[in-house]
């Protein structure tokens, strides 16, 4: 009966795996006949690619592709050392799988022009996603470029959810439950969000003119990861004597390690958001630095404060809490507000991790819920209470800045998204339970992923 | 005077441990060790290369006892470590010679506690 499971999992991985290459192959075909008799490229209006910006995203493209390696250090460094490759192998198959499934339907789903709802299909494979600039997205730099930078967010939204369900669950499943995730909550988000007519880009229908402002993803990315995290954190139970032991990280440097590789990708994820090198991606970095900054030390304080010292892993909770507040605001906000932005998000996160967890009793292994969660609801909010045009003419005020109706379409958003989330992610872990079965058993619990998942060890003890 | 070696899964040791500071035996020294019984580890795999018959990872206590405290040391250790599985460990009892304290030059029975 268990060798059956196996060899079910497998075959519904391969099988999907299959599913997206075939229906590649077939379309690819197309694309080819397609460009070259298509004569609407031509009647189009000329938009003139600038290489600065062309450079500046493709850079951004690279550092945003960093973080996911970096996350896989920040959450490796933190769990115990015989699920250190499987922490590590999560993070490196996703930026695989979903790079995949991106180019293949990904994008298509995300960005081509569709319903309130989701994207189309005209864009499979790529087709007519080229190398000129596409106006609705990005004026200046080839559509390609744009697809690719999102291309990187696909990646690491799965990826942050790894965090509440580490240490115990089958790898099988995981791949599985993860190509689900991406295509039926991240790419409806991401297209209601960012994509032309999506349901968040113009809230008219809700009797709120405007829409919600998420600079670099505070909503779609945080928001939706972390809503994620906590649903999978609730059903996959507490990992075996969680309560009776707690854990110590295994490796602290290698977090540092990774929250630092974060940190640096941060600015392609935010300043490279503006699409441009201009006024408005140094405007995002800067903020994005400071708010990190802020939020690195007040975690720091109140961590010495509490108890008694300053942690390193505090420090870089907060670095990290910091960078995921000032996401969706970093084009809309000025340095001073990105000070409180910060300081706030580590009052907030860190009462997230030390008293509601523990109350309400889930195991949250790296708290994915707790930061990114928490910090992604407070940066959504916050962007709808500092967000100001004289930083960003295109965007739009804020409460503090004397535009109530901002807040209420940020916080519509936010509970438009965290229920999507909660509901869908409760679905797709169901089916992937009743298919595959989600979790290890309590013996390869006891040994470790490592050496049960992956046939491998991440340290030696003898040569 | 008896020296109680135990090897044990390295996920039961916070149990052991427990088990043991509720018979107040609380002086011990714990390495990590590595080895394999019937059990004959599991294959890792590296580019294709396979190795078989690994070494698993176990927990080595090494505890000096007083007669008294032969038994209920033995029973703890049980008590903690076992999972009902194979691998779940042994148990040696030596006699031991001598035990000294460093810091006092104390020894015998007066020296172990």
């Amino acid at each position: 009966m268990k060798l059956n499971f196996k060899i079910n999992s497998r075959i519904f991985g391969f099988g999907i795996l299959l599913f997206m290459l075939m229906a590649g192959a077939v379309l690819a075909e197309e694309t080819a006949t397609a460009l070259a008799a298509d004569p609407v490229a031509a009647a189009a209006p000329v938009l003139t690619v600038d290489t600065g910006d062309t450079a500046w995203v493709l850079i951004s493209s690279a550092l945003v592709m960093l973080m996911t390696p970096g996350l896989a250090f920040f959450y490796g460094g933190l769990v115990r050392r015989k699920n250190y490759l499987n922490v590590l192998m999560q993070c490196m198959v996703i930026l695989a799988a979903l790079s995949v499934q991106w180019v293949v339907f990904g994008y298509s789903l995300s960005f081509c022009p569709g319903s309130k709802w989701i994207g189309g299909l005209d864009w499979m494979m790529l087709k007519g996603v080229g190398l000129e600039p596409y106006g609705d997205y990005s004026a200046t730099i080839p559509h390609q470029a744009f697809m690719i930078f999102q291309a990187m967010f696909a990646v690491i939204t799965p990826a942050l959810i790894i965090g509440a369900f580490a240490e115990r669950m089958k790898f099988s499943a995981f791949l599985v439950f993860t190509l689900l995730w991406a295509t039926f909550v991240y790419d409806p988000v991401a297209h209601w969000v960012w994509g032309v007519g999506g349901l968040l880009r113009d809230m008219s229908w809700m009797g709120l003119p405007g829409f919600a402002l998420d600079f670099a993803g505070g909503t779609v990315v945080h928001v939706n990861a972390g809503i994620a995290a906590l649903v999978t954190a609730l059903i996959i139970g507490k990992r075996k004597n969680i309560d009776k032991y707690p854990i110590p990280p295994h490796s602290l440097p290698f977090s540092v390690l990774g929250a630092s590789l974060l940190w640096f990708g941060w600015f392609g994820f935010n300043a490279g958001s503006a699409l441009s090198a201009n006024g408005l991606a140094v405007n995002a970095f800067v903020v994005t630095h400071t708010a990190a900054a802020a939020a690195a030390l007040t975690w720091a304080l109140i961590d010495w404060r509490i108890h008694g010292a300053p942690t390193m892993l505090g420090t870089i909770s907060g670095a990290v809490a910091g960078l995921v507040a000032i996401t969706p605001a970093a084009g809309f906000v000025g340095i001073g507000s990105a000070l409180i932005i910060g300081v706030l998000v580590s009052v907030f996160c860190f009462a997230a991790v030390s008293y509601l967890k523990p109350k309400l009793g889930y195991d949250d292994s790296l708290d994915a819920f707790g930061i990114h969660g928490i910090g992604g609801l407070w940066g959504a909010l916050a962007t709808g209470l500092f967000a100001s045009k004289v930083i960003n003419p295109a965007g739009a005020d804020g409460l503090f800045f004397g535009n109530p109706k901002q807040f209420l379409i940020q916080v519509a958003a936010c509970l438009i998204t965290i229920s999507y989330a909660l509901i869908v992610t409760w679905i797709l872990y169901k089916i992937v339970d009743a298919v595959i079965g989600v979790r290890v058993t309590e013996k390869e619990e006891a040994i470790g992923l490592d050496l049960t998942q992956h046939n491998e060890n991440a340290y030696t003890i003898l040569e | 005077m008896k020296m109680i070696i135990a090897i044990i899964q390295p996920h039961r040791l916070e149990a052991v441990k427990e088990e043991l500071y509720k018979v107040e035996v609380n002086l011990m020294t714990v390495s990590e060790v590595l080895g394999h019984g019937r059990q004959k580890g599991i294959a890792e795999v590296y580019r294709g290369f396979k190795e078989t018959g690994n070494l698993l990872r176990k927990i080595r206590l090494d505890i000096a006892v007083n007669e008294s405290f032969v038994q209920p040391t033995i029973d703890a250790i049980r008590k903690g470590a076992k999972t009902g599985e194979v691998g779940d460990g042994k148990i040696f009892v030596l006699d031991l010679a001598e035990c000294v304290r460093i810091r006092t030059g104390e020894t015998g029975v007066l020296a172990i506690g």
